[in-house]
């Protein structure tokens, strides 16, 4: 489910931004094929979903997420991202923060560019094709059992924010995949 | 010549013992003023029965249903508080400071500050241990930390029993806490795992995150100071009877949420509920209440 419409509570948007969002439609985003504006870089980790990361090479880590079948590609490579159209995920850079003494692996901090402009929250809350996502990667352990993965996003966009928006997610690791299921982007209900 | 690899190794050495040495000091500063920015989408406690994502046991739903917020107006209610880990749920700033060991400038302990219904969060990070099970329970509990890398790690016991949402969901006072601090930059995460054996299936996770600012913050909220608000000492204490809470659908009236969501059943915690909820669900309407962007940065 997403919000109503005109429900940008805790957004800082500004007057633009909410302009924008007043004029949320979802069934003319859905006649024009942009079904997956609400699920781009900038918004994908709040989805309710599941996401899979895995290595893809030496230098990528992939990030595929079942809400929207999204696919985020993460390079640590200090070369510059190819050119291209942007695109829901964008391109995206990845470094290993120093973990500190005592302590193993580091977070993980990736940094989007390059997005389509689109949708911080599903009910038409916008983001520009130049906003900016910085994101933290950290691991803890869950007590039951497994690990918890906290993403902490900043999305900065001159064009709809006043100032940062700064969300965190959490995500349960499970045993196995056997609940992926894989689900594409909508924009009704 | 011949002494040069005995050098090189002593300084080896001596990088080898600086570099793994326990750490007697913080791994990183997490001191200052930490401004809540508030951009989470969920409220918690914008309607009197909203338990979502709290994953209640039966007994837990129960008494979340007999609440009344009528309770605060109980002179000898009015000041009871709320658990120290309503600092990642509310939506105010947080100062954070430490107290340092005069000779050896160790830190002794971080004070996250308090607010008017929130009692200070004081970690103790000199390594003494948790009181006995039966000393005093306090609202602030007691709390020792250490650090895992740049993170720090806190745990909390002797908890009073209270509420795990200001709305009535409870906790009791076996209730524990481990926190974690992820500071990245200007942007100060923080993780709350909150375990309750009597109210809770299984652990209750939030975060919260807050950016540093320059404005400083108050290391203490506005004192609670409790006055007649239209009930007597003594009266009854406002109360509903679970089966019979009229706020039991208002979240599904207004937000087209289910009922079971709104109640805090274990099983809407997850993704697949979403398939539950869609025969039911319908369109929501514009947004008339609590719907506004976000204010200009405040100084709270």
């Amino acid at each position: 489910m997403f919000p109503n419409k005109g429900d940008y509570a805790g957004v800082p948007l500004n007057p633009e931004g909410r302009r924008v969002a007043d004029a949320w439609d979802p069934a003319k985003d859905q006649t024009a094929g942009e079904q997956c504006k609400g699920y781009g870089a900038p918004a994908i980790m709040r989805i309710p979903g599941r996401v899979h990361i895995v290595w893809q090479d030496d230098n990528t880590l992939r990030l595929d997420t079942d809400a929207g079948t999204q696919t985020r590609a993460f390079r640590f490579s200090s070369a510059a991202a190819p050119a291209g159209p942007a695109t829901w995920q964008g391109s995206s850079t990845a470094r290993w923060e120093r973990a500190g003494r005592g302590a193993g692996a580091g977070s993980l901090t990736v940094v989007t560019t390059n997005v389509r402009a689109g949708y911080l929250r599903r009910n038409g809350v916008p983001y520009s094709e130049n906003a900016t996502v910085t994101e933290y990667f950290d691991v803890a352990p869950h007590p039951a059992d497994g690990q918890v993965l906290i993403v902490t996003t900043v999305v900065e966009d001159p064009r709809y924010l006043q100032r940062p928006y700064i969300v965190s997610s959490h995500f349960k690791k499970e045993g196995d995949g056997s609940k992926w299921e894989p689900s594409p982007c909508t924009a009704a209900w | 010549m011949g002494t040069e690899p005995v050098h090189g190794r002593l300084v080896v050495l001596l990088l080898f013992a600086l570099l793994t040495a326990s750490p007697a000091f913080a791994q990183i500063d997490l001191s200052g003023s930490w401004g809540a920015t508030n951009n989470e989408d969920l409220a918690g406690d914008s309607v009197p029965v909203d338990y979502t994502g709290i994953p209640l046991n039966p007994e837990g739903r129960i008494r979340a249903l007999s609440y009344n917020e009528s309770q605060y107006s109980m002179i000898e209610r009015q000041c009871q508080g709320l658990p120290v880990f309503y600092f990642v749920q509310g939506p105010f700033g947080v100062k954070i400071w430490s107290d340092t060991e005069p000779v050896k400038g160790t830190t002794i302990s971080y004070t996250v500050g308090a607010w008017e219904n929130r009692a200070p969060f004081v970690i103790w990070m000199d390594g003494r241990p948790h009181p006995s099970k039966y000393a005093e329970h306090t609202r602030g509990g007691f709390t020792t930390g250490h650090w895992e890398g740049n993170t720090l790690v806190a745990y909390t016991t002797h908890m009073k029993a209270g509420f795990i949402r200001k709305v009535g969901p409870p906790i009791s006072d076996e209730t524990t806490m481990t926190t974690r601090f992820y500071r990245h930059g200007d942007v100060l995460t923080v993780l709350a795992i909150v375990e309750d054996p009597i109210y809770l299936t299984e652990p209750q996770i939030m975060t919260r995150s807050f950016q540093l600012q320059t404005a400083d913050l108050s290391p203490v909220g506005p004192p609670c100071v409790s006055a007649y608000q239209g009930r007597m000492p003594g009266e009854s204490v406002p109360h509903f009877i679970p089966e019979q809470n009229p706020f039991v659908d208002e979240m599904t009236t207004r937000y087209g949420v289910p009922r079971d969501a709104a109640l805090g059943m274990p099983e809407t915690l997850y993704p697949e509920y979403r398939k539950k909820m869609k025969p039911g669900a319908a369109r929501p309407a514009v947004c008339t209440i609590n719907c506004v962007a976000a204010p200009p940065p405040a100084n709270r």
